[in-house]
């Protein structure tokens, strides 16, 4: 029973593809080509990046993360943070596991929020791709201000949010 | 597929580093990846259903004539509802993106779906509750949609 519960939404998937299924067979099959697609790179990017979360929990203590990423050391913290945010590739699913770490050791949730909104608007590999299909200034006006409102957004949410859910990594 | 390996090879080389210097941490910090992935099974698998799904129905060219039709506010609304339900990888999005400028759609319609659908996420959005919380999923994505209708707005004024 709970694992139904747990698997709801999918099964609800599950059935609308069996009905489109039974009436639209080439749409059914493109649709089971595309999942296999997104699950071979979802399974290429997330079980590694869940690895390195593990390992740097167990590594990296608390003191330390916080000697970078704490309020004593403001402008470093968002320099560090904008990296980590920019460099990475991949969906935002990819980022939750990371921010969810950065959280738990103790980093500030408005600069977690800021993390997400980087990853959402300043990818370098996508910045490449968002200049040259939409222009320069399209691109720089889209990262400035995602940049500057993901980073009031973060003061807000702060503010708002109380505590973290349950634990994740346990059963 | 390479990004994948090297992560990947990365990823060995540090557990091997890791298990050298301390079995038992290694095996802590595997099994802690290990718990978090399969309490999040549920979801991604419905996000990867969901992908090939509305991908297999609502096909780039769709959109475009969906997008591309109608003019004004009316498709700016619809280019942010697509934005905000679907989960298109950025290397579609882009040349999409340009496709549906030289089929005539304007530049805040493209705003409006670019900005949406990397920002907003409906569909992860059980995932992101179940990671951080109601407040915070809840808050971060209603404030991405107040930016991506900021951005939109800006670039129907500047563009």
């Amino acid at each position: 029973m709970q694992i139904l519960k747990r698997y709801r939404w999918f099964l609800l998937l599950v059935m609308i593809f069996l009905i489109i299924l039974g009436f639209q067979k080439s749409i059914a099959f493109d649709a089971i080509k595309i999942t296999g697609d997104s699950l071979l790179s979802m399974l290429m990017l997330l079980p590694p990046i869940l690895i390195f979360v593990g390992l740097l929990d167990t590594w990296i203590s608390q003191e330390t993360i916080m000697k970078y990423l704490g309020d004593e050391s403001r402008f470093l913290s968002v320099i560090l943070i904008f990296l980590l945010g920019s460099i990475a590739a991949g969906p935002l699913y990819v980022a939750f596991p990371i921010a969810l770490l950065l959280l738990e050791k103790g980093v500030r949730t408005q600069l977690v929020v800021f993390f997400l909104g980087v990853w959402v608007v300043a990818k370098l590999p996508i910045i490449l791709y968002e200049t040259v299909a939409l222009g320069l200034v399209f691109t720089v006006i889209h990262i400035s201000l995602g940049l500057v409102f993901f980073y009031y957004l973060g003061f807000y949410i702060e503010k708002k949010v109380k505590k973290l859910p349950e634990n994740l990594s346990i059963e | 597929m390479i990004s994948g390996i090297v992560l990947y090879s990365i990823a060995l080389v540090l557990i091997g580093v890791s298990f050298i210097k301390d079995r038992k941490r290694t095996f802590q910090a595997l099994k802690k990846a290990f718990m978090v992935f399969k309490n999040l099974l549920p979801e991604i698998l419905t996000i990867m259903l969901f992908i090939g799904l509305s991908l297999a129905i609502l096909t780039p060219e769709k959109i475009s004539v969906i997008i591309g039709e109608q003019s004004g506010v009316l498709s700016v609304i619809g280019a942010t509802v697509i934005g905000s339900l679907a989960l298109i990888p950025s290397f579609i999005v882009f040349p999409l993106g340009a496709t549906l400028l030289e089929n005539g759609a304007g530049y805040p319609q493209v705003a409006a779906l670019v900005s949406s659908l990397m920002a907003i996420g409906v569909i992860s959005y059980p995932l992101e509750k179940k990671m951080f919380g109601t407040t915070f999923a809840l808050t971060r994505n209603i404030g991405a949609l107040v930016f991506s209708i900021i951005f939109t707005i800006i670039i129907w004024v500047v563009m």
